[in-house]
């Protein structure tokens, strides 16, 4: 009984209480948020990985604005079926440039992860102008209005610089021809040399069908269409990242 | 609390935790039994779980474990031994000759349940849950074909698929927008329209369509072929049955003719790898339409 003669003094005391249960709660902290110091071992190392191009950013930016995320996630966890369905699991160094992440946590429509280049462009510009019209069963709303919105690519270096802060390796050319680099993606006739020296793997085209205009429907399909595409899964070592 | 000092309820005879308030004392009563166990077996539990599985976090990664079992191994193993169920078909999916494996019953069973699902995941987006197509995506039903109905070109079709960029082997090929860029003027692609409709026997103008016949074997026939009936190694499609891709109004006719659209599709054989497309390439041709390969 005397553990308990010793507690009823460090309840009786504010000082000694508030000691005490700071030390309780960073031992919590200790163990809890000192690992994520070092997350850098949690990410694999991977072949092509590179930050989003300044039109995909802009689609990923709908993509989050329209909230997507509720009924798509972006996260093939690793079990048989799921990478029999969407393909190699999900890597963290896949959503490494992400802010904030698109893992979703419900499935309403099928997972995102990897749909990049499994449709065509046109497919996906149907479909998100009328899912029904594509796939009857669809319970997936309109977003026709994408096609009519208008990107304004002069202001957006400063969602780039907004990355940069939270440690998104974009560089001053990057930044500097962000909105240069925007309109060039989506216009197959622009000289695209630089744009395709900044980021590796790039697709240039027209993505909604109207050359005419850019829009956020450009955006979004560019956004989509390079989902997953980005790593060289041939040549990720599996078996050094069991975890 | 000391012994001389213990306070006992008189009422229960249960000993109070000393507390008193407004005379009111609290008893102290021992935890029930069975919480007190299912508190202890919990801990050890705990104990075994962090001995047996990956759970501390270190500086660099975290302790393995003795099972050393995570996620991504138990998935390698799983699907090792998916694959070791099914490694004899598939190695001979991916092998043989796809005329082969045809010949081949059981392989053919193995190949069309495999395909069927296949297909569900990654064509009924476009194609339709029942193969039967929409504006635009071709019905893999019936027996009009675009690049040809039989085993190695369906094959052919999934593997490298249409119009794209991503293949160096896609199939391709472009009709001129007749219409947008000048080539006929509006009273002819009228004509024929007309001629057109007269093909696939529908309702039409005959004065017109007579007209039109001249304008079609002028600027039609080198892939159309001069009685309309299309070129499958130029994807040029059958103009006399009642099948189009875009539609088969006068309105959509018209259309195609002014600014012809053209479907797209992806290359499978990165994606899906040798044996599944020819599982898919079996599915596809098992729906109904599916041809003879030609006699060479």
């Amino acid at each position: 009984m005397a553990l308990f003669d010793k507690h009823k003094k460090l309840e009786k005391n504010v000082s000694f209480l508030f000691i005490g249960s700071l030390l309780a709660v960073l031992v919590g902290g200790i163990v809890e948020i000192v690992p994520l110091f070092y997350v850098k071992n949690t990410i694999e190392k991977v072949e092509g990985m590179r930050p989003y191009t300044p039109l995909e950013l802009a689609g990923r930016n709908v993509y989050v604005r329209e909230g997507c995320y509720l009924c798509h996630s972006q996260m093939i966890r690793p079990f048989r079926d799921e990478v029999e369905r969407y393909g190699h699991y999900s890597l963290a160094a896949e959503s490494m440039y992400d802010h904030p992440f698109q893992w979703g946590s419900k499935r309403t429509g099928p997972d995102l992860a990897r749909v990049g280049g499994r449709y065509s462009d046109e497919w996906h510009v149907q479909h998100l102008i009328h899912p029904q019209a594509v796939v009857p069963e669809s319970i997936m709303p309109r977003y026709s209005f994408l096609k009519e919105a208008d990107l304004k690519p002069d202001q957006f270096a400063g969602h780039l610089v907004a990355n940069r802060r939270v440690g998104v390796p974009y560089d001053d050319a990057m930044i500097e021809n962000a909105a240069a680099d925007m309109r060039a993606q989506a216009n197959p006739d622009a000289d695209t040399s630089g744009l395709e020296e900044r980021y590796a793997k790039i697709s240039i085209r027209d993505f909604d069908g109207d050359p005419t205009r850019l829009t956020e429907m450009d955006a979004l399909v560019a956004y989509l269409q390079m989902l997953g595409t980005l790593v060289d899964l041939e040549a990720y070592k599996q078996n050094e990242n069991l975890r | 609390m000391s012994d001389q000092n213990k306070d006992i309820d008189e009422e229960t005879g249960v000993e109070t935790t000393g507390h008193e308030w407004d005379g009111i004392k609290e008893l102290d009563n021992p935890m029930p039994r069975w919480w007190l166990w299912t508190f202890y077996a919990t801990c050890v539990f705990a104990l075994g779980y962090v001995i047996y599985y990956p759970a501390i976090p270190l500086l660099e990664g975290s302790t393995m474990g003795i099972s050393g079992k995570t996620n991504r191994s138990e998935l390698q193993i799983e699907m090792a031994a998916a694959d070791a169920s099914r490694r004899d078909r598939v190695a001979m999916l991916a092998e043989q000759d796809i005329e082969e494996i045809a010949k081949n019953q059981d392989l053919v069973r193995f190949a069309v349940a495999g395909g069927a699902s296949l297909y569900k995941v990654n064509c009924s987006q476009c194609h339709g849950s029942g193969a039967q197509g929409g504006p635009g995506y071709p019905n893999l039903n019936d027996d009009d074909w675009l690049w040809g109905g039989d085993l190695e070109a369906i094959y052919t079709t999934i593997a490298h698929g249409v119009r794209n960029d991503e293949d160096d082997d896609a199939r391709f090929s472009q009709m001129p927008a007749f219409g947008a860029d000048g080539i006929l003027d509006r009273p002819q692609i009228n004509a024929v329209t007309e001629y057109v409709l007269n093909m696939s026997g529908q309702e039409h103008d005959a004065t017109l369509a007579e007209e039109g016949a001249v304008i079609f074997a002028e600027n039609c026939t080198a892939c159309h072929q001069e009685n309309g009936k299309g070129n499958r190694d130029l994807g040029a499609p059958n103009l006399t049955d009642a099948i189009s891709l875009y539609g088969n109004t006068r309105t959509t006719i018209r259309a195609q003719i002014q600014q012809p659209k053209h479907g797209a599709m992806p290359p499978w054989i990165d994606r899906l790898r040798e044996a599944n497309v020819k599982q898919l390439a079996i599915y596809v041709h098992s729906l109904g339409g599916g041809e003879e390969a030609p006699a060479d």
